[in-house]
């Protein structure tokens, strides 16, 4: 029986500046920064809120993973908005978009009522973007 | 058709909440009147008091003290200055009072805090591969 997700993973076009994004304007926390040789960090956070959820931010870099051409293929389509990666909660959607806003985080759907709650549509500083909601 | 959230006049109230949160986010590390914050967000203290609390959960008292909280536990864990000059940087005016709040926000004294942070941090940094899953570490080509 699977009981929850404890890692998962967002491709990066630069992990220092999405650290700086996800800590400085979304207000997660660092939940682990090791060094992975001369080149690469593992390197996570989370909302403080959900201590149990590790978010790897990968940087998209030609490697074993990635080669020049498909590193820059995925570069592409991450800047050009072709991922969704998630939905991020919130208990006041309208006081959070604010806050967000002032940051400069980039809102591609303001907050809007569905029949499932209240959702706004962001872009982290990659390209990737996620919803943004408030629950019924 | 769709109703724009944002088009309600509650709006105009969020804004002001949320410049008095950033305002707390900024200043937390100076002497924070909450009368002035609430006039400067142009509401009178209980109606800003009530308001802040639904927006955020806390009142301004409370999330002035987390982010304190949350500041000391950065440093403590980053820098090597003592616990009572880390207090008094973000914000509090005596040693005690501090110790006291951060032992009730995370179980621990801030000495323990700082030695558990700084034993993991060394870890971190020896023994990075004890904290990648076995699929990240493979993918990455990150064996020991």
């Amino acid at each position: 029986m699977i009981t929850k997700m404890s890692h998962t993973c967002i491709y990066v076009l630069d992990q220092q500046e999405a650290q700086d994004f996800y800590v400085g304007k979304l207000g997660f926390e660092v939940r682990t920064d090791a060094p992975m040789g001369s080149n690469a960090r593992w390197l996570t956070v989370g909302p403080k809120e959900q201590p149990d959820l590790e978010i790897t931010l990968m940087p998209i870099q030609e490697g074993i993973v990635f080669n020049k051409e498909t590193a820059k293929s995925m570069r592409d389509l991450v800047k050009n908005g072709t991922f969704g990666f998630g939905v991020f909660e919130t208990p006041n959607i309208r006081a959070t978009y604010e806050e967000l806003k002032a940051k400069g985080v980039e809102f591609v759907k303001e907050p809007t009522e569905e029949f499932y709650g209240v959702e706004a549509i962001f872009k982290d500083n990659s390209g990737n973007w996620f919803s943004l909601g408030e629950k019924r | 058709m769709k109703k724009k959230a944002s088009a309600y006049p509650a709006v105009y109230l969020y804004r002001r909440i949320v410049r008095a949160k950033l305002f707390i986010d900024q200043h937390y590390y100076q002497p924070i009147n909450l009368n002035d914050i609430a006039h400067e967000a142009y509401f009178s203290k209980y109606h800003f008091i009530r308001l802040f609390k639904e927006a955020y959960g806390q009142t301004p008292h409370q999330y002035l003290m987390t982010q304190r909280i949350e500041k000391a536990k950065v440093l403590l864990s980053q820098e090597h200055i003592p616990v009572a000059t880390i207090c008094f940087e973000v914000g509090f005016e005596s040693v005690g009072s501090f110790s006291s709040l951060f032992k009730r926000r995370t179980g621990i004294t801030p000495q323990v805090y700082r030695r558990q942070e700084r034993r993991k941090r060394k870890l971190m940094q020896k023994q990075p591969l004890h904290y990648v899953p076995g699929c990240f570490a493979s993918v990455s080509g990150w064996t020991p």
